[in-house]
């Protein structure tokens, strides 16, 4: 067997690494002066210094108000509540879409048909006529019962103890995230080259296996950005389960605005900040989860914002210690 | 090498049995019978579109074969005689078992990216219940170490050569120890300094008499390792034979007008 070639490191480059990193000053290049970029540098300043500013002074914004509300006990109820369905609906919604996508896939012309149709359904009706009809379905049907089709059932359950104000918000969210998310399944399983199908089925790897850790594992690298995207649109959406009459974050802070009228703006602002947070906590997850999927996918892996920031500090230093022994 | 006058009563490593395969109007094989004894080297070489690739896709089961068959060790692949002498599809954990004894190296080696290069080589003896994981890591050890990556392991496929990766590929396949193993232009896809280390690991193979069907352009390299030389075009078996026999003194005129333009 001959060994590759290239194995032996030239012994000629080696010092090279470790000679000091600073270039002779003649060598240098003066950077180009751009007073334009300055310029609207300066204006885009102005203006950001005076939203700040209004935001800061303006005692429209009652931000003393603001601190009162941020942590009250209402309000948190009402985030757990929108963590609670979010997560919920994220879970499911994106089972069902993998569901989805695999039958949209399949060889039966009936499953894929019927995927498409749902697909097609819950893309075109508004998510709050859906939850509303959720919550008026108990009308259409009385019991809920499992057992054969068009035969004898073997449990019934009672229509309106089963359908509580939150099964019918996650139940609405998860149908209405499933169809968006069986097409961001299926793009990425779609983006997974047709040489790993053909590799995987070569191997005589078995069916299940091909799926769970050849073909969906790479096209999760693709699935990530697009999910992440439907994920935050989700947490947005969970605000219309308030006309399910769950009191989530918007609807706790909209019963405290109509309690309290003249704390209505503070209000406003604590959920804001609350769904600025949540939507940072869930682009900081997407970060690590696309690091973590895109091994093998690039040759070395992006740093993370941790690394950065000990990157630059260090090119800093390096840059003072260049400067000060000019 | 195996001598000429083998007794009939070992089964074909391979048998091709009238295949016939179509794509849409453009006919692809048309009538291919083809037969190799075990431990037997075949090289089959042809012009680009005569229907070589479709034809090693075909023996695995990749792709189905509009009319006749095809059998490995004896052993039909894809179809079962049911009763009345019908060829029945097989089901599919069948087929997957079947080509779980066929190695395949793909053009475009087709490693999986997001798998290290041991895994690549150890996943598919633990995914179809061959070897427990820690027996499938040492097997996987002592393969790349035999095609010279032993100290590459941890490295995932798109930090490697060309080169290495092909040589990955072939650990994969050897991994399921394979009956036979079918290579699809295994170098087509490689710089031309890196083809010499790929050959060198298919010859090894070539010499310890493990059952090779190879696709490909190098006529040298089928020269040096064929025990039979076997030429298509246009989806037809024009003449095969020892490499002495079909390179240097061919019959045909288009296998003439081949060799002539590759060589």
């Amino acid at each position: 067997m001959s060994e590759p070639p290239g194995a032996a490191v030239s012994l000629a480059e080696a010092p090279l690494a470790d000679t000091p990193s600073k270039p002779p000053a003649a060598q240098r290049v003066q950077p180009l002066r751009r007073p334009g970029r300055w310029i609207a540098t300066a204006a885009v300043l102005v203006v950001v210094a005076q939203i700040l500013h209004g935001l800061a002074t303006n005692p429209f914004y009652q931000w003393d108000r603001f601190r009162y509300w941020f942590l009250r006990p209402a309000v948190l109820d009402g985030l757990l509540v929108t963590l609670e369905v979010a997560a919920l609906s994220a879970v499911l919604g994106l089972l069902g879409g993998v569901l989805l996508a695999l039958a949209r896939q399949s060889g039966s012309p009936v499953l894929s048909a019927v995927s498409w149709t749902y697909t097609w359904l819950f893309r075109s009706v508004p998510l709050i006529v859906v939850l509303i009809f959720l919550y008026n379905f108990s009308a259409l049907y009385k019991t809920l019962s499992l057992g054969i089709p068009f035969g004898p059932a073997f449990v019934t359950f009672d229509e309106s103890k089963l359908a509580t104000d939150m099964t019918v918000a996650v139940v609405g969210l998860s149908l209405n995230e499933a169809a968006y998310a069986a097409e961001v399944v299926r793009g990425g399983v779609l983006s997974v080259d047709q040489g790993q199908h053909e590799a995987a089925a070569a191997l005589g790897l078995p069916r299940g296996y091909q799926f769970t850790r050849i073909v969906l594992p790479q096209a999760l690298r693709s699935i990530t950005p697009n999910y992440v995207n439907q994920l935050i649109g989700l947490v947005k959406s969970t605000s219309l389960v308030f006309y399910v009459s769950l009191l989530d974050l918007f609807g706790s802070v909209q019963t405290m605005g109509s309690t309290y009228p003249g704390d209505i703006v503070p209000l406003l602002l604590v959920a804001t900040v609350w769904y600025l947070i949540l939507t940072s906590a869930v682009s900081v997850v997407q970060f690590y989860v696309e690091r973590y999927f895109a091994r093998g996918a690039t040759r070395t892996l992006p740093p993370t914002p941790l690394q950065k920031a000990r990157a630059g500090l260090a090119a800093l230093r390096a840059r003072a210690g260049r400067e000060a022994a000019v | 090498m195996t001598a000429d006058g083998t007794l009939e009563t070992t089964p074909a490593a391979l048998e091709v049995h009238d295949v016939h395969k179509w794509y849409g109007a453009h006919r692809v094989l048309d009538g291919i019978d083809l037969t190799v004894r075990p431990g037997e080297v075949t090289v089959v070489i042809g012009p680009s579109g005569s229907g070589k690739s479709t034809l090693l896709r075909v023996i695995n089961h990749l792709e189905k074969p509009e009319a006749g068959h095809v059998s490995v060790g004896g052993e039909l692949i894809g179809v079962r005689r049911g009763s009345g002498g019908r060829l029945r599809e097989l089901s599919e954990r069948a087929l997957l078992a079947q080509r779980s004894r066929i190695g395949f190296v793909f053009q475009n080696f087709n490693l999986f990216p997001h798998l290290t290069v041991l895994d690549n080589v150890a996943a598919a003896p633990v995914a179809t219940g061959r070897l427990a994981r820690p027996e499938a890591r040492e097997r996987a050890r002592e393969l790349l170490t035999r095609v010279g990556l032993g100290d590459r392991t941890d490295a995932y496929p798109r930090q490697l050569s060309g080169g290495q990766q092909q040589r990955v590929a072939i650990a994969r396949a050897l991994a399921l120890r394979p009956g036979i193993i079918l290579f699809d232009e295994p170098t087509s896809a490689l710089d031309p300094e890196l083809v010499g280390e790929v050959l060198s690991v298919i010859k090894d193979l070539a010499t310890s008499g493990t059952t090779l069907v190879i696709v490909t352009h190098e006529i040298a390299f089928a020269r040096e390792v064929a025990d039979r030389i076997v030429f298509i075009d246009g989806g037809r078996i024009v003449e095969q034979g020892p490499p002495r026999e079909v390179l240097d003194t061919p019959r045909h005129a288009r296998t003439r007008d081949f060799l002539a333009k590759v060589l």
